[in-house]
């Protein structure tokens, strides 16, 4: 169970957050001009990473604000957590 | 004092007598004694026997790694715990105990049997047989298989007792109460940090608390003097929290740690009054320190295993702590230095010891202590067997050739009634291991010890590979004073003297003069795996260690190999020639000792097993016998019987009350966000598939949402409060998921819009009366109120007062009925709820459950989400066409509709069912078919909703079948397990298609 | 040649003091270059290759085990098998892979231990019981031995279960599949094994994938810890990993990776001789042979390749034991593991062709790919070698996260385990 460093509130127990999964897949903002293809895409296609990633997450019973951390998904480290809109740090 | 009771220790109070059973014979002990000592003091070793060949064991070490001695404790009560290690339960008045795997008796046990077929039984024996014939397998060889494996018996009763959490913080954790631990603690302590110490015997000090040799010095004192005193001053410290009975289960990450706090073990039963039985503590440290210790190694040989034969140091615990020897006669087996404190005790005491060392010589202190008071020692020796069934009586001793690889010269019978053994010390590294640390291997001394780590500990004493007294002390101090970041550590100058080992020597497994096949030098000693099945899985081309393991079972009993895996990573090294450290060890994977389920969970069992969510009004359905359904984690009321009517017959009156004159619901616990924001109902147009922009104020709308994939996800009446506000109500088991799934979109997609989500659920209370007798109620309730349909017409809301208390009445309905529901602060809704009741009294208003609103809603063909639906339909599926906007450009999960196989003509839809037999009703759930003779069956889809109609007297159904869009009319069939019923598809809406009830 | 196992086999080794026993399968070095190479040692993996080379006639084949085969999922499940599945295409999928399970003892001439100790999945609240009776309905007529039991039917079928009306989701029913059961997981990796290797099969242990060589769409071979390994054909059977070699390939995958955690308890003598699997109160629990309590927990809700799940599921899980068997309060948690696993956004597995050619992937199991291996195994060895998903397999194609043809057994609130 990691320690999440929540922008808004400080260092939380992870059972407080929720995880939304890869960060940065943009909602597209003209879905009917894709095929299904890159539809598909977006709606199910994922790096998941072994190794850093960056991906969303909510401080569910908490803030309930949304934000995104850098993880190492192979052992659990957090490199960085930065608000929504802020830019990716570069890891 | 009993014949092996020989010594007084101010750790046993022997004025405290204690007595306790063992399989069904009174003994005697003192407070403080564990069940081993105790049995020990009264001459028993024989505890138990082996889980494969049932051969005879004895009690073999003194601590959690105890292979043999585990026991069924108070059998037969709900007090009664199987596999509980004698070497670590504390006696007390009245306790029971019985050996476990044997039968009928521990002295008699027929399965020792197994001992003598066991040349049919090797590693692996069950993947080779019991294949033939086919159904034997089934019907007896895996139930005796089963029969004869197990160890004690599962309780058969609930759990009398309570077990509790503990949350902590801190700025330092100890784990081991031994003199590297104690040493820690003073220096984190003394330093201003908030320090926990954890320990999981009764009392502090580890094995140098009973360390008095002379050889062994601290500051002028003998060690276990110097630590008494160390202590006493260390129970003076402030910040210091001192946890004796409290063993460390698991190390997590981000130094998250598992300790299990003993309180009430050691007591009778007829003093545990209800109070904890243990407590598990959940810490998280900013720092931990490790000081574990470390376990004594057996050494392998010929028929290691009888009773009588005990680690060298544990023979010296239960001589210098508990005051007993375990046995007169003894004959110490060792390959190192440590053993020779437990022969000079012994000696010291007037109590017979020989000793056999593999080693050619030795020069020591500690060894010329041993040789100066007369020990015969036979150096350059091992022992190839041993004798005595039930017991140790006699061993055979060679001389090792000049590499150790064989035995050479004359066999050497002698004498003796226990054989205390030594293979060395293994660092305890299960802690650093479980946090993700590595390990490197230590060539001199054949040990593991923590190198790389991952969180934010050190490993400190013999768990650190640090073996010497004045190591161990001078090591700590240092490692604690960096690790802290400390100048002063208090032990900077301290002196230490203390014997050092100067001649090592390892045999993973010892020569014999006949092959290793035909004997039994036993490794795991619970799971019955010797050096042989070792050596036979590797011929089978099990090459890995984790294949051995699993292969041969060792490292797999409940002592998790922590007396086997060392051995067996040796003779797998040996017999490959390869390096050891090459081969990796197998994973260390918590709890460190097994730990109850009752402790894991704590309170949150019976009761409070999960949160009960009640509406304000719960206690009046209860004093009115409502039947309770659980929705989610709310309770909702299912249907409110009177006279004994059954769920079908209550149904049926409440329905028919509904619709002919006055029905109340307690809707309260719809999901309720309240959305504000100048742009709020552009939200609403995004996350409903329908257009909100121009609902007027006051005004009340059906949605539905889709997740992005294109299925339903949820839907409810949203209602637009003022020009920025809107009320959206959801299902109640999808409303926490439907509120962060609108946080979402809001926070991270669509940032620019102004919009904000409150929960207010538990805000308000909500009673809805519906039927054509509810206006006149709600005309009673609201006096001043103009309830016309054009003053209020259907799909709109208005503010009320009620006794001055403000309310929001919205006239919408999911009946079909002419239907209200009223929205007051939670605290006010049992009131308004029971002024309704009054109100309607007169009209006969009756309460109804969600029962009888899933019977009318589907009369009217209103769908439930989650019911009718099941993540794979679509809007249009449910022919809900009307509600999925063409014009706008986009709301989440649109263009997940246009998708080949979303676009199919032939999905399944919702239709309606008519059974032919109007007096038979389907069954939820059940298939459905167009053709019956088939082969394969064709199911086309399924009833989702089934009732008898008591207002159109027929029964009716919801179902989804493929292509059910175009089958209006067609015949289709139902086929049950002893009956195929014929339906017809029908228009899912059966009543009032016309919406005229709702104006009525 | 192998030793053939029996009662015989084990007395005649007695006498030379079981010295003269054979490997069980080989260590060779790999060759330059293989017809097919399947990547992945697991049960899937090795029962793939068994099935190519025993009924598409594939000798010139290799297994590439990153560790020691057998040791990712197949040793770390909780080895229950079921095929009481909702839709038509599971049902056929898990119901093909019981049938072999029935004698796959016999036919390894290896003991799998194949246990058809029954399985009840109980429910707890209405919506439960329309799902279940949904599926039993559909398991019928499917040919699928799958029956309702009420609650009193469900406790005396397993009498320890907490039956009682006033805990807080009390028992409403179950299902019951007498012909699933247990198998023990390591044999199965190890028979497969053992059987592949007989007839050829190449199974190379310590040889961890690195990169996919790829000439336009065509796979050329497999950059490996042992060398270059040329070939056509390339069936990726990595659990948990399967993204990682995807990426190799430069291919994105509809996964999500996530440790899953099991426990088993100390041994005790038998006291619950079937499985019992809970969805709503989330529990699973059955009894190993050597006695242990074996209990499946659930996965984290995040992506996370480090096999040590968090604490919270573990302490979820006994909880919910705890509430329907309140007589194992005082049981003792022996050992905690964790799995990583793969899971699709429909809990339905992928078994198909990619668009690389030569590029085949059978992976998505999510928490429950144990049952299928024999039926995984011959169906993705079928894909492989006629380059055309069999008829069993087709719908779990890649495709359908395209047209949006799922096989949905997780919104179907079928048990996904």
């Amino acid at each position: 169970m990691f320690i999440i460093n929540c922008p808004y509130c400080g260092e939380r127990d992870q059972s407080e957050f929720s995880c939304g999964g890869e960060a940065h897949i943009i909602r597209p903002k003209q879905p009917t001009e894709l095929n299904d293809d890159q539809w598909a895409e977006y709606l199910f296609m994922r790096k998941n990473i072994k190794g850093v990633q960056f991906e969303r997450w909510n401080h569910a019973h908490g803030c309930r604000k949304w934000f995104n951390l850098v993880r190492d998904t192979s052992n659990d480290k957090i490199h960085a957590v930065y608000k929504m809109g802020e830019k990716p740090p570069v890891i | 004092m009993t014949k092996y009771r020989i010594n007084k220790t101010r750790f046993i109070d022997q004025t405290k007598n204690v007595s306790f059973t063992f399989d069904g014979k009174t003994y005697h002990g003192f407070e403080g004694d564990t069940l081993a000592s105790a049995l020990l003091s009264n001459g028993i070793h024989l505890v138990g026997r082996s889980f494969k060949y049932h051969r005879p064991r004895g009690i073999m070490s003194c601590g959690s790694e105890e292979p043999n001695a585990i026991c069924q404790i108070n059998n037969n009560t709900e007090y009664t715990e199987p596999n509980v290690r004698a070497t670590e339960i504390e006696i007390y008045e009245g306790l029971k105990a019985s050996s476990q795997n044997c039968w009928p008796s521990l002295n008699f046990d027929i399965g020792g049997v197994n001992n003598f077929i066991s040349p049919l039984i090797p590693a692996g024996f069950y993947y080779k047989t019991f294949m033939w014939p086919k159904s034997f397998w089934k019907k007896i060889y895996e139930p005796l298989i089963r029969m004869s494996a197990g160890l004690g018996k599962s309780p058969t009763k609930p759990d009398p007792e309570i077990y509790d959490h503990k949350h902590e913080h801190c700025d330092v954790l100890v784990i081991g109460g031994g003199i590297s631990g104690i040493i820690s603690a003073k220096i984190a302590a003394k330093n201003n940090l908030k320090t926990i110490l954890i320990e999981d015997k009764n009392i502090l000090g580890g094995s140098t608390i009973y360390q008095n040799n002379k050889n062994f010095v601290i500051d002028g004192q003998k060690s276990n003097e110097w630590l008494t005193n160390e202590i006493s001053e260390l129970q003076k410290l402030d910040n210091l929290t001192i946890k004796t009975r409290t063993s460390l289960a698991a190390f997590h990450s981000y130094n998250y740690l598992l300790a299990k706090e003993n309180i009430s073990d050691h007591l009778p039963l007829d003093k545990k009054d209800g109070s904890i039985r243990q407590r598990l503590w959940k810490i998280r440290a900013d720092k931990v320190i490790v000081g574990a210790g470390a376990i004594e190694r057996p050494l392998i040989f010929n028929n290691n295993d009888r009773p009588g034969i005990i680690l060298a140091h544990s023979v010296k615990k239960y001589l210098d702590f508990y005051g007993v020897s375990s046995g007169l006669n003894n004959i110490i087996f060792t390959n190192n230095d440590s053993a020779y404190e437990t022969a000079v005790s012994l000696f010291e005491k007037g109590i017979s010891v020989k000793i056999v060392d593999i080693r050619k010589k030795s020069s020591s202190s500690i060894i010329k202590n041993a040789e100066e008071l007369g020990i015969e020692i036979y150096w350059n020796s091992t022992v190839i067997n041993t004798f005595g069934y039930k017991k140790i009586k006699s061993i055979e001793i060679m001389n090792l050739s000049e590499d150790g690889s064989n035995v050479t010269g004359n066999k050497n019978k002698i004498q003796c009634d226990c054989l205390a053994i030594s293979g060395g010390w293994t660092p305890m590294v299960h802690m650093h291991t479980q946090s993700g640390g590595k390990l490197d291997f230590r060539e001199i001394d054949q040990v593991f010890v923590p190198s790389e780590k991952n969180e934010n500990h050190i490993n400190v004493g013999s768990c650190n590979g640090d073996f010497e007294l004045e190591e161990i002390v001078k090591n700590t101090n240092n490692k604690v004073k960096t690790f802290l970041n400390i100048n002063e550590g208090g032990f900077d100058k301290i002196s230490v003297l203390c014997s050092k080992e100067s001649e090592k020597k390892n045999i993973w497994l010892l020569p014999n003069t006949i092959s290793e096949s035909k004997t039994k030098s036993f490794i795991d000693f619970q799971n019955d795996s010797t050096a042989k099945d070792i050596k036979l899985a590797l011929r089978e081309g099990f090459k890995s260690i984790e294949h051995v393991k699993r292969y041969t079972t060792t490292g797999m009993a409940t002592d998790q190999g922590k007396l086997s895996n060392m051995h067996a990573l040796g003779i797998i090294a040996d017999t490959a020639g390869v390096k050891m450290g090459t081969l990796g060890t197998t994973t260390f994977r918590p709890p460190f000792t097994p730990l109850t389920f009752g402790a894991i969970v704590g309170r949150s069992v019976g009761k409070f097993f999960d949160v009960v969510r009640k509406t304000s009004i719960h206690e009046w359905h209860i004093q009115n016998n409502a039947k309770f359904e659980n929705v989610g984690q709310w309770k909702r009321p299912w249907y409110y019987p009177i006279n004994n009517e059954n769920l079908y017959e209550a149904v049926q009156r409440e329905s028919k009350a509904a619709r002919n004159s006055a029905g109340i619901l307690d809707a309260s616990t719809l999901g309720k966000i309240d959305i504000q924001g100048s742009d709020a109902s552009e939200f609403l147009n995004r996350v409903y598939t329908n257009a909100w922009s121009k609902l007027g104020i006051g005004k009340c709308r059906y949605g539905l949402m889709l997740n992005e994939d294109g299925m339903v996800y949820d839907d409810g009446v949203t209602t637009r409060l003022g020009e920025n506000h809107f009320l959206m109500t959801t299902t109640t088991g999808g409303a926490a998921n439907v509120l962060s799934k609108l946080e979402d979109y809001l926070q991270t997609e669509w940032p620019e819009l102004d919009v904000y989500l409150t929960s207010v659920t538990d805000h308000y209370s909500t009673t809805s009366i519906c039927g054509p007798n509810s206006k006149k109620i709600l005309k009673k309730l609201f006096p001043n109120k103009d309830f016309s349909d054009e003053a209020f017409p259907h799909m709109s809301y208005q503010d009320a007062l009620i006794d001055k208390i403000e309310c929001r009445i919205m006239r919408i309905s999911f009946t079909g009925e002419l239907s209200y529901e009223i929205n007051i602060e939670s605290k006010y809704g049992r009131s308004l709820w029971e002024s309704c009741i009054k109100a309607g009294e007169e009209y006969k208003i009756t309460p109804y459950g969600t029962e009888t609103m899933h019977l009318l809603r589907a009369e009217k063909g209103f769908i439930i989400v989650g019911q009718d639906t099941d993540g794979t339909m679509t809007p249009i599926d449910l022919q809900m066409d009307w509600i999925v906007s063409k014009k706008k450009y986009d709301f989440i999960g649109k263009r997940s509709l246009y998708r080949s196989d979303t676009i199919r003509e032939d999905r399944k839809q919702l239709v309606g069912l008519l059974t032919d037999d109007p007096n038979e009703i389907l069954e939820e759930g059940a298939q459905i078919v167009s053709e019956l003779d088939k082969n394969p069956v064709e199911m086309i889809g399924h009833v989702t909703s089934s009732y008898f109609s008591p207002n159109l007297n027929k029964s009716i159904a919801l179902a989804v079948v493929k292509g059910g869009k175009k089958m209006k009319g067609q015949k289709l069939f139902v086929p049950m397990e002893n009956k195929n019923i014929n339906v017809t598809v029908s228009d899912f809406i059966f009543l009032d298609k016309e919406n005229k009830r709702i104006n009525a | 040649m192998k030793n053939k196992y029996s009662i015989f086999s084990l007395v005649k080794n007695a006498f030379s003091q079981h010295e003269n026993w054979k490997q069980a399968w080989g260590n060779p070095e790999p060759k330059k270059e293989y017809d097919a190479v399947i990547v992945g040692g697991g049960g899937h993996g090795l029962a793939t290759a068994y099935y190519l080379a025993k009924k598409h006639d594939m000798k010139n084949i290799a297994v590439l085990e990153k560790g020691w085969i057998g040791g990712g999922n197949t040793g770390r499940n909780t080895t229950i098998i079921r095929s009481n599945y909702l839709w038509d295409a599971s049902a056929g999928l898990y119901d093909h892979a019981l049938k072999i399970w029935e004698n796959l003892s016999q036919e390894l001439n290896y003991n799998i231990m194949f246990s058809q100790r029954g399985v009840m999945n109980l429910a707890h609240n209405l919506q439960d019981v329309r799902d279940l009776k949904r599926r039993t309905h559909a398991n019928r007529l499917n040919g699928i031995d799958a029956v309702w039991l009420d609650t009193k039917q469900v406790k005396e079928f397993c009498p320890i279960i907490n039956t009682s009306q006033d805990i807080r989701y009390p028992v409403l029913g179950g299902t019951l599949q007498r012909r699933a059961g247990t198998a023990r997981h390591d044999a199965v990796a190890w028979g497969y094994a053992r059987g592949a290797d007989a007839m050829g099969v190449d199974i190379i242990q310590n040889c961890e994938v690195k990169g996919i060589k790829r000439n336009g769409d065509q796979v050329e071979g497999l950059e490996t810890t042992k060398g270059f390994i040329k070939t056509k054909k390339i069936g990726v059977v990595a659990a948990g990993h399967s993204s990682v070699i995807a990426n190799m390939a430069g291919l994105k995958l509809p996964l999500e990776s996530k440790p899953l955690q099991a426990l088993v308890s100390e041994p005790v003598k038998p006291i619950i001789d079937t499985v019992v699997m809970s969805n709503a109160v989330h529990a699973y629990v059955s009894q190993s042979d050597k006695g242990e309590l074996v209990i499946g927990a659930g996965t984290d809700a995040y992506i996370s390749y480090t096999q040590r799940g968090s604490h919270d599921v573990v302490e979820g899980t006994l909880k919910a034991i705890l509430e329907l068997y309140p007589i194992f309060s005082r049981m003792k948690m022996l050992r905690q593991w964790g799995g990583i696993v793969d899971i699709c956004p429909d809990a339905s597995p992928i078994i198909s062709k990619t668009n690389i050619k030569g590029l085949y992937f059978n992976c998505g199991w999510g928490t429950g790919g144990f049952k299928a291996t024999p039926g995984s195994g011959d169906l993705f060895a079928h894909t492989i070698a006629n380059d055309e998903p069999h008829k069993l397999n087709a719908a779990f194609n890649l495709n359908r996260f395209v047209s949006g043809d799922l096989v949905d057994e997780h919104g179907a609130a079928a048990v996904a385990h």
